[in-house]
């Protein structure tokens, strides 16, 4: 077949959402965000899950780690690795898209 | 009062165990359920009603063929209605694109469809139906014309191992965005067609070999969910994340299990969704506490640092190799009955295949459920 997919890499610039029919909730029975995806289940830590409130699929990566930054008065060169590395993973996993 | 035990996960609804395939390892009991004994819908719907409150976020709707039952949309509806993440476990030889619609405008999410090899002889071998394999291709290309995620699910074993790697180009293909490649686990119907199905250490290291690259090849693009075979395992896999801690499986005809294999243990009585709500049996029945948490577990598990990590392995593996499920998993290299599993394994590997024994209603012939404790001759 034609137009063989291709791994995302995420960089400053890309803009994420999640992939069609994966599902970013709250759950009332356990009091946290859960990711739900095909055959798959994901149970964010809160650190985690701030950074999926931004995945919206507008904002781009540099934007979120910025608003994250700023919020959290944290120094953005410490928290821009593990921002890109934590959504790279989430796209390896086919949990978020372009 | 649920003290420390967590909600449940996930629920395996298996809705029939009607199927138009025969394969010969088949996780379904040898004693098949019959249509008449099939929960009805209004009591699924409860069921799945039941399931959302406790805390149940994904439901996988198996069977059997789960698409045998007509009311299958009316189900998934009903679970996206109460907030169930809805996956269609199916061989795909019921759907057409007028079912496959009815299906994603109720909310179906994703479909996991299985496949018995990459090439039609083989594959309409292992199903015990001709035509099967050509018209799974045809139903996977529908699956991705609907928008849904398509897993391809790959039993394997010693009669298509060696083509693996056409397995692999197939679901790259079909544009799959996960591919399971499954050894075929020896319960029910496998059991009885170990020898048959039972790949040799050369077959395995050289599929792990090709795992491992295609893993790097195709990052980002195919995951590959593989697991050694128990067989050739040294620590045994934790069944279904430990007995009681994430799934629930529900049998066609209500019986509520902690794995789908459950049924072949005896001395037990295992709860039914017509009689006892979901919360009561996950919190509170003698099936679901027998094997919960670590307990109950010998030696060496009981001391074993790797207890909270296996949960001590499979109960039903433990019964069905030593006659006791309470014994430690024989897949784990420290348990004392390892050296039967290695006996077993040794005697089938070098044993010629022999002819599969397929699955029907009705039960397997004596011969083939036989003694399961003395090696093969
Ligand atoms: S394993 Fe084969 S026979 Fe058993 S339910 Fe699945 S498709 Fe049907
Ligand atoms: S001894 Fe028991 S707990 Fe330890 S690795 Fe083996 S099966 Fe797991």
């Amino acid at each position: 077949m034609n137009g063989a997919p291709q791994r995302l890499l995420v960089t400053g610039s890309s803009r994420l959402r999640f992939a069609p029919h994966v599902k970013f909730r709250h759950d009332e029975t356990r009091g946290r965000w859960v990711v739900l995806a095909p055959e798959r289940l994901l149970l964010p830590d809160d650190q985690a899950v701030e950074i999926l409130k931004l995945v919206d699929g507008a904002l781009s990566v540099d934007a979120v780690i910025d608003d994250l930054a700023r919020r959290f008065e944290a120094p953005r060169e410490l928290i821009a690795g593990d921002v890109v590395a934590m959504l790279q993973d989430l796209a390896d996993k086919g949990v978020l898209a372009p | 009062m649920s003290g420390d035990i967590s909600p449940p996960l996930a629920l395996l609804a298996e809705l029939t165990h009607r199927c138009p395939l025969r394969c010969p390892y088949c996780s379904n009991p040898l004693e098949l359920e019959r249509a008449g004994a099939e929960l009805d819908q209004a009591s699924w719907q409860r069921v799945l009603s039941e399931a959302a409150a406790l805390g149940v976020l994904q439901v996988h709707f198996s069977g059997g063929e789960p698409l045998v039952r007509r009311d299958l949309a009316s189900l998934v509806r009903h679970a996206g209605s109460v907030g169930l993440y809805s996956n269609l476990i199916t061989s795909g030889v019921l759907l057409d694109r007028a079912r496959l619609a009815e299906l994603v405008e109720a909310g179906l999410e994703h479909v996991q469809l299985s496949f018995q090899d990459a090439e039609s002889a083989g594959a309409d071998r292992v199903a015990g139906l001709a035509g099967a394999h050509d018209k799974k291709l045809s139903v996977a290309a529908l699956v991705r014309e609907a928008g849904l995620p398509l897993t391809v699910n790959a039993v394997m074993h010693r009669q298509n191992l060696e083509r693996l790697p056409e397995m692999i180009d197939l679901a790259l293909r079909l544009g799959a965005g996960r591919l399971e490649v499954a050894h075929v686990q020896y319960y029910g119907w496998a059991l009885a067609n170990r020898r048959a199905l039972l790949p040799t250490e050369a077959q395995l290291e050289r599929a792990t070999a090709i795992v491992a690259e295609a893993r790097l090849r195709l990052k980002g693009v195919l995951t590959i969910d593989y697991v050694v075979p128990d067989y050739y395992a040294r620590r045994p896999k934790a069944c279904m994340g430990g007995w009681g801690r994430q799934f629930l499986n529900i049998s066609p005809a209500g019986k509520v299990l902690p794995c789908h294999a459950a049924e072949s243990l005896p001395g037990f009585e295992f709860p039914s969704v017509r009689s006892t709500s979901l919360a009561e049996i996950w919190y509170r029945s003698d099936a679901f506490s027998r094997f919960r948490g670590t307990d109950w577990m010998p030696e060496p598990c009981h001391s074993c640092d790797k207890r909270e990590i296996d949960w001590g392995g499979c109960r039903c593996q433990a019964f069905a190799l030593t006659g006791d499920a309470a014994r430690t998993d024989p897949a784990c290299a420290l348990a004392p009955d390892r050296a039967l599993l290695d006996r077993l394994r040794e005697a089938d590997a070098a044993a010629p295949a022999g002819d599969f024994v397929y699955r029907q209603i009705g039960g397997a012939p004596a011969a083939a459920s036989g003694p399961i404790l003395a090696p093969s001759p």
